[in-house]
C-alpha cells in the first residue's frame, strides 16, 4: 500500500522505526498527486522542491516529524502565496507565519501545499474558487463540500495525510463528511486566528481534517493553545486532547435534539443517522432527545452576522496595498469600484452587500444587534442541553455531496445546507464529524458529535469509541 | 443684529506610547518611510489587534485629570469607510461605549492669546464641558505627488486619543485657551508630548451661529484637520465672520465639511467623505471589550499628578508668588520641581523665583542643561541676591559660571571678586567723591530736583565697576547731601 | 423553509457604493433580488424574545487581556512594500487622493 494513505499515526511508527524516510513520504504523496489531482484539484499551490528540502532535514523524534499537512490556501505561510482563491489576491506574497504555522513547524511537520476553497471561505460546495472547482472523490460529479473542499478532498483522495482547514459555519465539518473523512473545528478561541484571513471574526476557528479521529486530536494538540496576538484567543495552554481515547462510554449521556429531525433531511442520511444512535446506545451510551428552541432561527442569525463581519473583513481588499489592482482606473474611486468587482466572485459579492446593508444606517439594531442577541438565545439552548448530556450528536449535514453546479444561483438553498453545523459556531462549542456510512450512490455521511466549550476530548472520546467499531473510516473513494 | 458664534470641538492627540495601539511596531516619528510596519498594521491578510495596555492607562489618566466618569466597560468599534491611507478600510475607534464620559476644563486666563487677556472673556473663568474621550487608531500619512499620491504607514495606528467638547465655546480664544489648557493637562500627565510640528495635536472644529439670546442652533459647518492651536483661533475667526456675514445678509448656511488653508487665510470645502457619512459602527470582533475597574484605573491614579491648577495655587500660598510666577511655572512641571527643591535652601523664595523666570529661562534657551547646578546651589545664589552681597547683575554672573562648573556660589563670587562692596566706610568715601565732583548735580537735588541723585550714584556704580548696592549707594548719598 | 414574498426593498446601488463595488445593471437587479429573498427570510428573527439578553463579553467573570507597550520586530520597507501594486521612494503609490 502507498505511503500516501498512511495517517499520521502509521506515518509516525513506520517513521521513528526508520522504516520509511520523510522524503519517501513526500515523494509518495506528489505521486498521488501527480496521479489524482487532475481530476479532483484539491490544491492550489505546491512547493515540491520546498517539501522535499524540509523532508531531507527533517527530525522525525518530533511530534509531527516529517509529515506533510496540506494547508487550506487561506492561512499565512511566510513566503507563500496566500490567495484564498480570490482573483482579488494574486500574486500576493506574506511575509509572516500564521501561529498555526509557526506551531507545525515547530513540530516538525512539512508544508506540501496550499487547498483550493470557496472564495474567502464563503460557500459550501468550493465551487467559488477563481481557480476553479474540486472535486468529490467518490463521485466526481459532486462537489466535496466547503469551503474547506479542497482540504477534505485532498484528505479523502489520499492525497495529504492530514490538513488544516477553517470552519466558521461547517466549512471544516460539512466537506469532511461529503468526502467521508474527519473533520474537528476546535471551540471558539482554542485555536489562534492570528495568520488565518477572516471570514467572520467571531465564527472563525482553525481546524484539522484527517483520516482518523486520533490524527485530529494529536494535530489538534499541535496548532491549540494561547496567542498573545489573538485578543479572543484563550489564554490558558492547550490540555492533552487524546488522554481520553479508548475510554469506553458506557454510562456516557449523548442528546439527540428532536429540532434537528424535522423537514428537508435526505431519508438515506436519516438512517444512517439512526443507525449511528443504535451503534453508540450498543456501546453503552445512553441516548436522550434533547431540545434546542432556536435552531429555526440559526439560519437566519448566522448569515447576519456573519456577512455584517465579512463586509468589514473583507474591505482590506482593495488593490491599494497588496494584490489585484484593476489596471487602467482613471480615479481612486473607480479603482477601489473595478478592483472589487473583478477581483470578487458573485457569491463574495452577495455577502459584501448583505452585510454591509445590515450594518448600514437605520438598520444595525434590527439586523446586526438583533441577530447576535438571538446568537445569545442559541448558545443558551446548548448551555441547558448540556446539563442533561455529555455531547450531542446529529447529522453533519442534511443531505450528502450534492452535484456541481446544482445550488449555486440559489443562495438560501446553499445556506440551508449548514442548518446543522451553523449552531455551533454560533454557540463557540466544538463539534467532530466522521463517516457514518454510504448512501446507495456511494456517497459518505457524517456524524457531527457536538461538545460544550473546551470539551474537545469529550467529541473525541466519543467519536473515537464510534469510529474503532465501525469501518467506515477505511473505505476509500474509488480513484485507483 | 448681533450674532453669537456656537463652536465645539474635537481634539485628537498621539498619545506617548512605545508601540502603536493594537501592534508592537514602535510609535516613533519621523522614521524612514514603511519602516515601522507589521502585518497588523499594514492590515494584511490575517493580522490581528491586541491593545496596548499603556494607551488605554493614559487615556483613563486623561479621564481622570479632566474629571471625566471612567466608563466601567468599554469597548472597540469598527468605523467603515474606504480611504487609501487606512489600510484595512475601517478605523478601530470607540462609538457608544468609550473610555471616559463627560468632564470639564476650565479656561484660565494666561491660558488665552496675549491680546486677548485682559478682556473680560479672558477674565470670565468659564468652564467648558466635555462629551468623551476615547481611543482610536491614526491613519497613514499621505503625500501628494504629481498624478497619484504616496502613503507612508509608518503613522498608521499608532494610537490617537479624541476629546470632543460641547458646544460651549463662543470664540475664537476660547478655542485658543481650550486648546492651551488641554495641551497643558497632557504634559501634566506625561500622556503627550502635543508637539505641533509633529502632528501631535489635530482639532476638527465645528461652528455655527445664531442671533445673540436665541437659544436653538444655527446650521454647523466643520473644519477639519487643523493642525495648531493659532491655526484654529485664525480658523474661527475666517469661518464665524464669513457665517455672520452671510446670515445677516439674508443667506443661510449649508452643512459643509471644509479644510482650512493657513497660507491664504481661508477655508476650502472637501469633496470627498462627504458621501461617507454611513459609517456602518459595529462591535469589533477581533476585539474583547476592556473593564476598566481593578489594575487599569489603579495605574491611571496611580500616575495621577497635581493638575497646572492646584499647582498654580499652592505656588503662590506656598512661595508667595504672583499669578504670572505661578503660572510660568507651573507651564514647565520639571522646572517648577527644580524650583521647588532649590526653595528649600533659601530664606527668599520670592528672589530665588525672580532669577529662575529672569535669568534662568534666559540661559536656559541656549545652554543645554542648566538643570544640571545643584539645587541648593540655586537656593543659596538667591540668598546672596536677597542679602545684598550680589546685586542682580552679579547674580547672573555668577549663575552663568555655575552653569558650566557647579561649585558653591559664594566661592565663584569670592574668587571672581564679584561680592558687592558692603564696608560702609569704603562706599561713603566714593560718595564724597562724587558729590565733590558734581557740583552742578548737587545743587540740583539740593534745588529740589530728586532725579538729580541718579548721576551721582551713576558715578559711584561707575568707580566701583558695579559692586556696589545702588539701593545702599541711593540711602548713603541722600544723607550725605541732606548733612547740613 | 418559509420563503415568503419579499417586504423589504434594497437600494442596491447605494449598498454597493458603500463597500465600493462596481457592480453591472445585470448584478444590481439579480443581487437586489436574492438580498431580498434573503432579508425577508432574516425577518422571522423578529419572533425571538431578546429582552435581557446578556451579549457576549458582558458576563461575570471578564478578564482583560492587553498586550504590554513593548516593542516587536517590524517588517524592513522592502518586505512592507513587497506586495505593493505600484511603489516609489519608499511609499505605496495609490490614484491621487482628492480632498
Ligand atoms: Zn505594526
Amino acid at each position: 500500500m502507498s505511503i500516501a494513505f498512511a495517517t499520521i499515526h502509521e506515518l509516525r511508527k513506520q517513521l521513528l522505526a526508520k522504516e520509511v524516510h520523510p522524503k519517501e513520504v513526500v515523494e509518495s504523496l506528489l505521486d498521488r498527486i501527480s496521479s489524482v489531482d487532475s481530476r479532483i484539484k484539491a490544491y492550489n499551490y505546491l512547493h515540491p522542491e520546498r517539501a522535499l528540502e524540509s523532508a531531507e532535514k527533517a527530525d522525525v523524534s518530533l511530534p509531527l516529524g516529517g509529515i506533510p499537512i496540506a494547508v487550506k490556501d487561506l492561512i499565512s505561510v511566510r513566503g507563500e502565496p496566500c490567495t484564498c482563491s480570490s482573483r482579488l489576491l494574486e500574486g500576493y506574497i506574506a511575509p509572516y507565519d500564521a501561529t498555526v504555522i509557526e506551531r507545525l513547524r515547530a513540530a516538525g511537520a512539512i508544508l506540501l501545499g496550499r487547498t483550493n476553497m470557496d472564495e474567502f471561505a464563503m460557500g459550501s460546495s468550493t465551487e467559488n474558487s477563481a481557480w476553479g472547482v474540486t472535486r468529490n472523490p467518490w463521485d466526481l460529479s459532486r462537489v466535496p463540500g466547503g469551503s474547506s473542499g479542497g482540504s477534505a478532498a485532498a484528505v479523502a483522495a489520499q492525497e495529504a495525510i492530514a490538513a488544516l482547514g477553517s470552519d466558521t459555519g461547517g466549512s471544516i465539518r460539512q466537506p469532511a463528511a461529503f468526502c467521508g473523512c474527519v473533520g474537528l473545528k476546535p471551540t471558539y478561541g482554542r485555536v489562534s486566528r492570528y495568520g488565518l484571513t477572516a471570514f467572520a471574526s467571531s465564527l472563525d476557528q482553525i481546524g484539522p481534517l484527517t483520516k482518523t479521529v486520533a490524527d485530529a486530536g494529536l494535530l489538534l494538540e499541535i496548532i491549540a493553545g494561547a496567542d498573545p496576538r489573538d485578543n479572543t484567543c484563550e489564554p490558558e495552554p492547550a490540555p492533552s486532547f487524546s488522554t481520553k481515547l479508548g475510554e469506553e462510554i458506557r454510562g456516557m449521556t449523548l442528546g439527540v435534539p428532536k429540532e434537528y429531525f424535522v423537514s428537508g433531511m435526505d431519508p438515506e442520511v436519516e438512517a444512517a443517522m439512526q443507525k449511528a444512535i443504535a451503534h453508540l446506545e450498543g456501546l453503552g451510551a445512553i441516548l436522550r432527545e434533547i431540545s434546542l428552541p432556536h435552531t429555526p432561527y440559526s439560519i437566519a442569525t448566522y448569515y447576519l452576522v456573519a456577512t455584517a463581519e465579512a463586509s468589514a473583513n473583507l474591505a482590506r481588499f482593495d488593490g491599494m496595498r497588496y494584490g489585484r489592482r484593476a489596471p487602467g482606473c482613471n480615479d481612486l474611486l473607480e479603482t477601489y469600484g473595478r478592483t472589487r468587482d473583478e477581483g470578487f466572485g458573485r457569491e463574495v459579492k452577495r455577502r459584501i452587500l448583505l452585510g454591509t446593508y445590515s450594518l448600514s444606517s437605520g438598520y444595525y439594531d434590527a439586523y446586526y444587534l438583533r441577530a447576535q442577541k438571538v446568537r445569545m438565545r442559541i448558545r443558551e439552548d446548548f448551555l441547558t442541553a448540556f446539563r442533561d448530556c455529555q455531547a450531542i450528536v446529529t447529522p453533519t449535514s442534511p443531505m450528502p455531496a450534492f452535484r456541481l453546479g446544482e445550488r449555486t444561483e440559489d443562495p438560501l438553498q446553499m445556506y440551508l445546507a449548514d442548518i446543522f453545523t451553523i449552531a455551533v459556531n454560533l454557540a463557540g462549542l466544538c463539534a467532530i464529524s466522521l463517516p457514518c456510512g454510504f448512501t446507495q450512490a456511494g456517497l459518505p455521511i457524517g456524524l457531527q458529535i457536538i461538545g460544550p466549550m473546551r470539551k474537545e476530548e469529550t467529541v473525541l472520546q466519543v467519536g473515537y469509541a464510534y469510529e474503532q467499531s465501525t469501518s467506515w473510516h477505511t473505505l476509500r473513494p474509488p480513484l485507483g | 443684529m448681533t450674532y453669537e458664534a456656537v463652536i465645539g470641538l474635537e481634539v485628537h492627540v498621539q498619545l506617548k506610547t512605545a508601540t502603536k495601539l493594537f501592534c508592537g511596531c514602535r510609535n516613533e516619528f519621523g522614521a524612514e518611510p514603511n519602516s515601522r510596519v507589521c502585518p497588523v498594521c499594514l492590515g494584511l491578510p490575517g493580522a490581528l489587534p491586541v491593545p496596548n495596555e499603556a494607551a488605554v492607562i493614559q487615556t483613563i489618566l486623561t479621564g481622570l485629570m479632566m474629571g471625566s466618569s471612567i466608563r466601567p466597560r468599554a469597548k472597540f468599534d469598527r468605523k467603515n469607510y474606504f480611504y487609501p491611507d487606512m489600510p484595512k478600510n475601517y478605523q478601530i475607534s470607540q462609538y457608544d461605549q468609550p473610555l471616559c464620559l463627560g468632564g470639564e476644563v476650565s479656561l484660565p486666563v494666561l491660558a488665552f492669546p496675549k491680546d486677548a487677556q485682559k478682556e473680560p472673556q479672558a477674565l470670565a473663568g468659564k468652564k467648558v464641558r466635555l462629551v468623551r474621550i476615547h481611543l482610536e487608531e491614526d491613519v497613514g500619512k499621505s503625500f501628494h505627488l504629481e498624478n497619484c499620491s504616496g502613503i507612508d504607514f509608518n503613522r498608521a495606528g499608532t494610537p490617537l486619543m479624541e476629546i470632543v467638547t460641547e458646544a460651549d465655546l463662543t470664540t475664537p480664544e476660547e478655542a485658543f485657551a481650550l486648546l492651551t489648557t488641554i495641551r497643558e493637562i497632557l504634559r501634566y500627565g506625561k500622556v503627550s508630548d502635543v508637539d505641533m510640528e509633529k502632528g501631535q495635536l489635530r482639532c476638527d472644529v465645528n461652528i455655527s451661529v445664531r442671533p445673540v439670546g436665541t437659544e436653538a442652533f444655527g446650521t454647523k459647518r466643520e473644519i477639519k484637520n487643523l493642525n495648531s492651536i493659532s491655526a484654529v483661533r485664525r480658523a474661527l475667526k475666517h469661518e464665524i465672520q464669513s457665517q455672520i456675514e452671510l446670515v445677516s445678509s439674508g443667506g443661510t448656511v449649508v452643512q459643509e465639511t471644509l479644510r482650512w488653508d493657513d497660507a491664504r487665510g481661508e477655508t476650502i470645502p472637501m469633496r470627498t467623505k462627504e458621501q461617507a457619512h454611513d459609517y456602518r459602527y459595529f462591535p469589533d470582533p477581533d476585539l474583547l471589550p476592556i473593564r476598566t475597574e481593578g489594575r487599569l484605573r489603579t495605574e491611571a491614579e496611580r500616575r495621577m499628578p497635581e493638575l497646572p491648577e492646584t499647582k498654580k495655587s499652592r505656588l503662590r500660598e506656598t512661595y508667595g508668588l504672583s499669578e504670572y510666577q505661578a503660572s510660568v511655572l507651573a507651564s514647565d512641571p520639571p522646572l517648577a520641581d527644580y524650583f521647588e527643591k532649590a526653595a528649600r535652601s533659601t530664606r527668599n523664595p520670592l528672589t530665588l523665583a525672580n532669577l529662575t523666570l529672569n535669568d534662568y529661562l534666559a540661559l536656559r534657551q541656549d545652554s543645554p542643561d542648566p538643570m544640571s547646578i545643584p539645587p541648593e546651589y540655586f537656593g543659596q545664589l538667591a540668598d546672596l541676591v536677597s542679602d545684598g552681597t550680589l546685586n542682580s547683575r552679579q547674580g547672573r554672573e555668577v549663575l552663568a559660571i555655575l552653569i558650566q562648573a557647579p561649585r558653591p556660589p559664594k566661592e565663584i563670587a569670592q574668587e571672581r571678586g564679584l561680592t558687592q562692596i558692603s564696608d560702609s566706610q569704603v562706599l561713603e568715601e566714593f560718595c564724597r567723591e562724587a558729590i565733590a565732583a558734581n557740583p552742578k548735580s548737587v545743587a540740583d537735588f539740593k534745588g529740589g530736583k530728586a532725579a538729580a541723585i541718579n548721576s551721582l550714584k551713576g558715578f559711584v556704580m561707575k568707580k566701583t565697576r558695579g559692586q556696589a548696592n545702588p539701593q545702599r549707594i541711593h540711602e548713603l548719598l541722600e544723607s550725605l547731601l541732606r548733612e547740613p | 423553509m418559509d420563503h415568503s414574498v419579499p417586504t423589504v426593498g434594497i437600494d442596491v446601488a447605494y449598498v454597493a457604493g458603500l463597500a465600493r463595488l462596481r457592480l453591472s445593471p445585470e448584478e444590481i437587479e439579480t443581487f437586489g433580488n436574492q438580498l431580498e429573498q434573503v432579508l425577508a427570510y432574516v425577518k422571522k428573527l423578529e419572533e425571538v424574545d431578546v429582552q435581557d439578553v446578556v451579549l457576549a463579553g458582558e458576563e461575570k467573570g471578564f478578564q482583560n487581556r492587553l498586550r504590554l507597550d513593548l516593542a516587536l520586530p517590524e517588517l524592513s520597507p522592502n518586505e512592507a512594500l513587497e506586495n505593493a501594486p505600484q511603489q516609489r521612494g519608499g511609499l505605496f503609490l495609490v490614484p491621487r487622493i482628492i480632498e
